[in-house]
């Protein structure tokens, strides 16, 4: 008897998930936004957005040409940085040039340049600081490549009395963004969607009235919440492993990550997501309600706190105290120590030990709310 | 007590300092269709909710198939139906999907499933619609599809929540039918309504004002006390005392 009643529990289960997962499948927009997100999310910061600045446009004033300014200009426009945009005859040029947006920065050579002492030779640098970070990122790629070319000037002195300084990119040797962005798209992904999905997947059931019949019939209100999360959680996991992929397939990512580690880490985020997910949905009566709070209640946070596109060192200590509280943050720092850093567990007990609890808490919240609605 | 499918003694539901539910005293009888009818706001959903075990009662007693509403509702979830008013389907299934959905929800057999299934489909003739997502029928249909979900596993008392808002007095009519039909079968029904012409069709009915009921009996009762030619004009007569008003 105990076990035909097991039997049954488990078809009941079953049922649920497979309805679970035709209503998405049937539902184009929720299956656009659960299988499309990823892809477009990992397409646009993987390519089309990019903090590295290639290509910049730059225009010379060089009254005096001679071969050492050809070939620093030469120098300039061979680098992935930079591309040459022509000559200006004065300073008052620049400004013009800048206004139309045709170059960043120029280049301006001292007179007479090659003929200097190594001592006088002067170049000055003129950026286009409209885009401040832009600029700063524009002139330090060439004071570098100057000071390089400097260097193997006839009678260069030795820079600043014989300190090289040798700077070493760890983890991330080619300064490459695109594949530093994953664990953060990841987290905004994984944020989103788990939890909208699930507190839109609810609020429509207690829309349709379906939630109601549930609740009525002899399934365990438990049972009748966990159904409702497996479904969501199996796809998250799937986008998962979408984001994956590509990020190995197309990014160009360095393997070396344990990527069963990744996983697991992954999965206590997902139901990290569900249970606030879950909280939501207990709390608000319509869908809009619902997608409105996980946009703006949850993704807002996500963005700002997590440390993926706003450093948290740099806050102000009111915020650094609040970015703890929010479940992205730690998340965050276990996918890019794992996935970037290549760490292993050991690194990352500490903000899967919060992560946990936060998960633990959440649960437990959503539960009593739940049982509270009964 | 077993032999009232359903019982309130006293039954008080408050919610904070406002009294939904105020005392309450009914007894419906096994078979017999039940209407419970009041105005919007005083406090037939709260009512319902207490008998289905969805809520619990402050004070006071409920039984539903001779179980207490306060103690066993797990028990009571396995002898009743539901229909909310929101007719209560998955718009992304087909007819049969639902339908199979539902039974195996109620902890029907495989075996029963099937047969069940195929019945319903047989019964209310949708031999053709039964592929179809229920989203795309009309309101009418959904609402017959949602009865017959509500009783795919015979339970001894169904209850309906505004069973037939939004459709016209001929599907209404079908509608009936098929609650005359599960009544004929020993099925306890306990329908609210809006519509006053339905209410002639309960074989007793009650009438809620501001969460206490101010009249029970059989429709010719009701109108003998009141001296009235309708349960309308019943209704008029109470709900012009009511001093709460709708939600």
């Amino acid at each position: 008897m105990a076990t035909e009643r097991k039997l049954r529990g488990v078809a009941i289960f079953w049922a649920f998930i497979v309805k679970e997962f035709k209503h998405v499948v049937r539902d184009r927009k929720s299956l656009t936004i659960l299988l499309g997100l990823p892809v477009v999310m990992m397409t646009l910061f993987g390519f089309a957005l990019s903090n590295e600045v290639k290509d910049t446009r730059f225009v010379v004033v060089d009254l005096t040409p001679d071969a050492a300014t050809l070939a620093l200009t030469d120098r300039l426009d061979q680098s992935m940085y930079f591309s040459f945009a022509g000559q200006v005859r004065n300073e008052a040029e620049i400004e013009q040039v800048f206004r139309r947006g045709e170059a960043r920065l120029a280049v301006v050579f001292g007179a007479q340049f090659d003929r200097g002492n190594a001592g006088q030779r002067q170049v000055r640098l003129v950026a286009d600081a409209s885009d401040a970070n832009t600029a700063n990122i524009v002139t330090n790629y060439a004071t570098a490549i100057i000071a390089q070319f400097q260097s193997e000037l006839p009678g260069a002195l030795p820079t600043s009395a014989g300190i090289t300084v040798e700077t070493r990119m760890l983890y991330n040797p080619q300064l490459k963004s695109s594949y530093m962005f994953v664990p953060g798209v990841m987290t905004l992904i994984l944020m989103l969607l788990g939890a909208m999905m699930t507190s839109v997947s609810i609020v429509r059931e207690k829309e349709r009235g379906t939630m109601e019949v549930l609740l009525v019939s002899p399934m365990n209100p438990l049972m009748v919440i966990i159904s409702k999360a497996v479904p969501y959680m199996v796809l998250c996991f799937v986008d998962v492993l979408i984001i994956l992929a590509l990020s190995y397939g197309v990014l160009d990512m360095p393997g070396g990550a344990n990527i069963p580690l990744l996983l697991a880490e992954c999965l206590l985020f997902i139901v990290t997501t569900l249970a606030l997910g879950l909280v939501i949905s207990n709390k608000v009566e319509t869908q809009q309600t619902a997608m409105f709070i996980s946009l703006v209640g949850l993704l807002m946070p996500a963005l700002v706190f997590s440390g993926f596109m706003f450093p948290i060192e740099n806050m102000p200590l009111p915020l650094k105290i609040i970015s703890n509280v929010v479940p992205t943050k730690w998340f965050y720092m276990i996918a890019s120590n794992v996935m970037i850093k290549g760490l292993g567990f050991a690194a990352v007990v500490k903000p899967t030990v919060i992560l946990a609890g936060m998960t633990l808490v959440l649960l437990l919240i959503s539960l009593k709310s739940f049982k509270q609605r009964l | 007590m077993a032999e009232w499918a359903i019982e309130a003694v006293n039954l008080t539901r408050r919610f904070g300092a406002f009294t939904a539910v105020n005392a309450i005293n009914l007894q419906v009888a096994q078979g017999e269709i039940f209407g419970f009818l009041g105005a919007n706001g005083a406090g037939k959903t709260t009512a319902m909710r207490i008998f289905c075990g969805l809520l619990e009662p402050t004070s006071g007693k409920a039984t539903v198939a001779g179980f207490d509403a306060m103690t066993q509702s797990e028990k009571i979830k396995q002898q009743i139906g539901y229909m909310s008013q929101k007719f209560s389907l998955y718009g992304k299934l087909t007819v049969r999907q639902n339908i199979r959905f539902f039974a195996g929800i109620y902890g029907l057999s495989r075996a029963q499933v099937k047969s069940k299934t195929a019945e319903i489909v047989e019964r209310l003739g949708l031999a053709d619609a039964a592929d179809k997502l229920v989203d795309d029928l009309p309101l009418g249909w959904k609402q017959r599809i949602s009865f017959a979900v509500a009783t795919v596993h015979q339970p001894k008392v169904v209850f309906l929540d505004e069973p037939t808002g939004g459709v016209d007095p001929m599907v209404r009519r079908q509608f009936w039918d098929m609650i005359f039909e599960a009544a004929a079968q020993g099925m306890t029904v306990f329908v609210t309504t809006h519509y006053m012409d339905e209410a002639e069709y309960c074989d007793r009915v009650s009438i809620m004002v501001d969460g206490s009921i101010a009249a029970i009996g059989t429709p010719a009762e009701l109108y003998a006390q009141h001296n009235a030619s309708s349960i309308e004009d019943v209704f008029v007569a109470l709900a012009r005392k009511a001093t709460r008003h709708g939600d």
